[in-house]
């Protein structure tokens, strides 16, 4: 059978690629929601994993309320990208600069 | 090598290759279509250690409802890729450094601190049911969270309605105050003595 910490070690290179996508794609702010999503999905595997080995359910509950969180966060994501284009004409992050923070 | 071990290898890989292929593709939907394939192999792993509904759930959900979401907007928005990707390949060196730092430390993490046998407790009787057992514990248990949860969906909803929407000039629509105020005499007009 497959041992516990193949499942910890694939999460953990699932979630240093969406971090490299973070620090790549600094310019699309898709591609930045994307890596977002894959992030999620490393965490995701994390709790299903430890909900079999150790056979404690609570993990898959916590795997689904993550999927809710994360399906409105997209959601809303994909809105404020949606608005922005049209005020913009542009999804480059660089162009985001009218607050002046 | 268990016939398991082998799907884990396989599926572990596509899901590896398809991930770094959403981060470096060019086009915004082949990203997408990547993803939607990684998503797809997390599902199949989830499988394979009895999570069913989970796998379901994250096909339906998010294959179905998120990335169809996130297909449109892609294909909606008329982007310049090719400005977009101007210093691609000079942020390599930072993410690179970033990605392999947070990995090493992260399975060295791991390798040594479950480096002992933790096997699978192995598969369940075949009359378990993986989502009647789920929803046993989030409807009794986990029943706030499940409805905080729904409010987080509704909230959702809303404010994706409330941000995108705009009126715009062209467009025809009743205005219900003056519908409301008016009177007979402003809609029936007799003509008389037409001969």
């Amino acid at each position: 059978m497959i041992p516990l910490n193949h499942y910890l070690i694939l999460g953990a290179l699932l979630f240093a690629i969406g971090v490299v996508g973070i620090f790549m794609n600094r310019k699309n702010l898709i591609i930045l929601l994307m890596a977002i999503e894959l992030m999620l999905l490393a965490v995701n595997m994390n709790f299903i994993a430890f909900a079999h080995y150790l056979g404690d359910l609570s993990g898959q509950v916590f795997v689904f309320f993550i999927l809710t969180v994360a399906a409105a966060e997209s959601a809303i994501g994909l809105a404020i990208l949606v608005a922005l284009f049209r005020n913009l004409r542009s999804i480059d992050v660089e162009d985001l600069g009218s607050l002046k923070g | 090598m268990a016939f398991p071990l082998i799907l884990f290898y396989v599926f572990g890989f596509v899901l590896l290759a398809s991930a770094l292929a959403v981060i470096l593709v060019r086009n915004p939907v082949h990203a997408a279509l990547f993803l939607v394939l990684a998503f797809v192999t997390a599902s199949a792993l989830w499988l394979l250690i009895y999570a069913e509904f989970l796998a379901i759930t994250l096909v339906l959900v998010y294959v179905g409802a998120v990335m169809v979401l996130f297909l449109f907007v892609v294909m909606m928005l008329d982007i310049d890729i090719a400005k977009l990707r101007e210093g691609f390949w000079g942020n390599l060196p930072l993410a690179a450094v970033v990605g392999v730092l947070m990995a090493g430390e992260m399975v060295l993490l791991l390798v040594r601190g479950f480096s002992g046998p933790v096997m699978s407790p192995g598969a369940p009787p075949p009359n378990f049911s993986n989502t009647k057992a789920l929803g046993q514990v989030i409807y009794t248990e986990y029943v706030f969270a499940f409805e905080l949860a729904a409010v987080i969906l509704l909230v959702a909803i809303v404010a994706a309605i409330a941000i995108t929407l705009r009126s715009r000039k062209e467009t025809k629509y009743q205005d219900p105050r003056t519908q409301l105020s008016v009177k007979a005499g402003d809609r029936l007009k007799i003509v008389k003595g037409m001969k």
